[in-house]
């Protein structure tokens, strides 16, 4: 698994061979072209890419615009400004409207780095998740992004794909196909359940590893499509494991802890942690090192998975110190 | 329907008499262009082949304004809500557009040439809804469902629901935008169609609008005509105390449009100044059309408070009067 490609990267590539099969695939970005990795497109098809400067509501609204006329409207900008600046102009015209717009958003998650807390999206999964009619996807490595760009080009309907700005290890094969509302097992175990996404995932890999060697064995799941979400597979994981851990790069609410939350307190309550930024914004720093101050690493997932391990088969948690609600909320200085 | 009536020879003036009393059913197609659930109906046409080649003449035209006004104070009186006054005083400029400048072909509802319209001040949807029935998109009998639970109208134009309703619109702002979309996909798609787009006065207050106006002059969309229903009021009174517009032609010109204005309840000039845009080259054309706010009924004329109300009994009665219904 020495093999690392960067998900922003395989996207603007595999754009750009998709604009040769699609004629009417369009190109929008809001002049980050360079970061993005549309210019890859930009480059081939000049008269299908649309810069529309710093302007995100523009870019969404011109987007839904492209769509009605029939073209196939991939627009693309940092997660926080596509999501978060032009959240409504998603909502009222894309998501309302179920136009064929594929909104892919670089730069989620706080592995940004050094740019900090005004460029690291922390909300965007739950802020597009809560969409009506939005695909929500959040591809772990190179070949799953080409699968699931692949799949969007042909997908009639609202999508939304958040890419990441470091280069990850490669999972899965090159082959390898996406299908709607479908999470996968990349590892068996039956002790407890580590369901991850994007750059998380392979951290979840690396937790189930290492716990293996104390003698739990964890089941990992890559919940790569995060609406719709394969909730059986989710459901049928907590029903055979007992406990479950939820990593992302992302507020803890939200998103993919919250969605997993949502369906197993309904059909299979079981003990549960999320790893994610607990309702605090980010900040400078390289991303190992934000991955590690936020609590996102290998190490934190394997403490998590111990700890709800130890709580199986409890309906309720005893009350605790892994209890205690982020010190922003108390009131008390960090 | 309408191929029926194009063989039994029928004059101009009868069809258009038959159409003006909501005799002439059209068909909708419901084909989504692109993406599922999107209802895009495309527009049937009271212009038949050879006979009319001559649009309405002003005085027809003025005749089915009224119409629409009439439309306008039923529905909303039998809705109980709804936005009066911005409907009113759209009235002349729809009634301009569809029955006198856009182009479509019989038979052809889905005729890739054919202009498109976006209702970006999404409120003035019972203007929009009385110009669509009379085009023969759903039974007329739908007018005066507007807003209820279940029905195809609703509140704000909803692709979804209504035939002849191309995209949601309702959250200001953001109608320019889609505009600009449609246009350089007709571009891209070497098609002759013109696309129109109808603001609030007020709407171009949103930072949306003016990101618009850069994109529409940056990418010279000469196939994009967007209008202004400039009647200088919004909820909270004048749009010159509340956030002030002008100089507001100069704007739009220094942002590179070709801008006219005209007197927006002078069909003709509407029309003159829709023919007037046709010929500019390489830059998209503004066309501010002064109106006056609840149009057409002398109580709620130029009045604020009418904006988002409907009638009573006593002042749908009076409307009825000065209507000649």
């Amino acid at each position: 698994m020495s093999a690392k490609e960067s998900t922003r990267v395989e996207y603007g590539k595999t754009l750009a061979k998709l604009g040769a099969e699609y004629p009417d695939i369009v190109v929008l970005d809001a002049d980050l072209s360079g970061s993005t990795h549309t210019h890859h497109f930009a480059k081939v098809f000049k008269d299908r890419f649309f810069n529309m400067g710093i302007a995100e509501q523009d870019l969404m609204g011109t987007a839904a615009g492209l769509a009605l006329g029939g073209k196939i409207p991939f627009a693309s900008t940092f997660a926080m400004f596509a999501t978060g600046r032009a959240w409504e102009q998603i909502r009222q015209t894309i998501a309302y409207g179920n136009l064929n717009v594929k909104i892919v958003a670089s730069h989620g998650g706080v592995t940004v780095g050094e740019d900090g807390g005004s460029h690291q999206a922390l909300e965007d999964l739950g802020l597009m998740r809560i969409l009506p009619n939005m695909v929500v996807l959040v591809p772990a490595d190179g070949p799953e992004t080409r699968a699931m760009v692949r799949w969007a080009a042909a997908y009639q309907g609202p999508v939304y794909m958040r890419t990441g700005r470091m280069p990850v290890p490669v999972i899965y094969d090159d082959g390898h196909r996406f299908e709607l509302g479908t999470g996968s097992v990349l590892r068996d175990g039956t002790d407890v359940t580590l369901i991850g996404i994007g750059v998380m995932v392979h951290a979840c890999l690396e937790a189930a590893e290492a716990l293996a060697q104390d003698g739990l064995a964890a089941r990992v799941i890559n919940c790569s499509c995060l609406k719709p979400l394969d909730w059986e597979l989710l459901v049928d994981s907590a029903r055979l494991t007992g406990a479950v851990v939820t990593a992302e790069e992302h507020m803890a609410t939200g998103g993919l802890g919250s969605a997993v939350s949502e369906i197993l307190s309904e059909h299979c309550p079981v003990p549960m942690k999320r790893i994610g930024l607990k309702d605090t914004f980010g900040i400078s720093g390289k991303p190992e090192v934000l991955l590690k101050h936020y609590g996102l690493t290998a190490a934190d997932i394997m403490a998590a998975a111990r700890q709800v391990w130890r709580r199986k088969g409890e309906n309720c948690a005893a009350p605790g110190p892994h209890l205690q609600p982020a010190a922003a909320l108390t009131g008390e200085s960090k | 329907m309408v191929e029926k009536i194009i063989s039994k020879g029928y004059s101009f003036n009868t069809l258009y008499k038959m159409m003006v009393t909501g005799g002439i059913r059209g068909r909708w197609d419901a084909t989504p262009p692109s993406g599922p659930g999107v209802a895009t109906a495309c527009l049937m046409t009271s212009r038949l082949k050879g006979e009319m080649n001559a649009i309405p003449d002003e005085a027809q035209l003025q005749e089915i304004a009224r119409q629409i006004r009439l439309d306008i104070i039923e529905m909303l009186y039998q809705a109980g809500s709804g936005h009066l006054g911005g409907s009113l005083s759209a009235a002349d400029i729809l009634v301009a557009l569809f029955f006198g400048e856009m182009r479509r072909k019989p038979g052809e509802p889905c005729w890739p040439d054919r202009d498109r319209f976006i209702l970006s001040k999404g409120h003035g949807a019972p203007a929009y809804y009385a110009v669509l029935a009379r085009l023969g998109y759903f039974p007329r009998e739908e007018l005066l469902t507007l807003r209820r639970f279940g029905s195809i109208l609703q509140g704000h134009p909803d692709s979804g629901c209504t035939p002849g309703v191309e995209i949601p619109t309702g959250s200001l702002g953001q109608g320019l935008s889609i505009a600009n979309g449609l246009a350089l996909a007709a571009r891209l798609n070497g098609h002759g169609s013109r696309i129109h787009v109808l603001l609030g006065d007020g709407e171009v207050q949103e930072g949306q609008i003016w990101e618009a106006a850069m994109s529409a002059a940056h990418y010279g969309l000469d196939n994009l005509v967007a209008v202004i229903d400039r009647n200088r009021l919004q909820i909270d009174g004048r749009t010159a105390e509340v956030m002030s517009l002008e100089p507001l032609a100069p704007k739009w010109t220094a942002f590179g449009w070709h801008t006219v204005e005209v007197d927006g309840h002078r069909i003709a000039e509407l029309l003159a100044a829709f023919k007037d845009c046709r010929a500019v080259k390489g830059r998209p054309s503004m066309i501010i059309a002064h109106t006056v706010k609840g149009k057409g009924v002398s109580i709620f004329e130029d009045k604020a408070k009418y904006h988002g109300v409907a009638p009573n009994e006593e002042e749908y009665r009076q409307a009825l009067r000065e209507l000649g219904g």
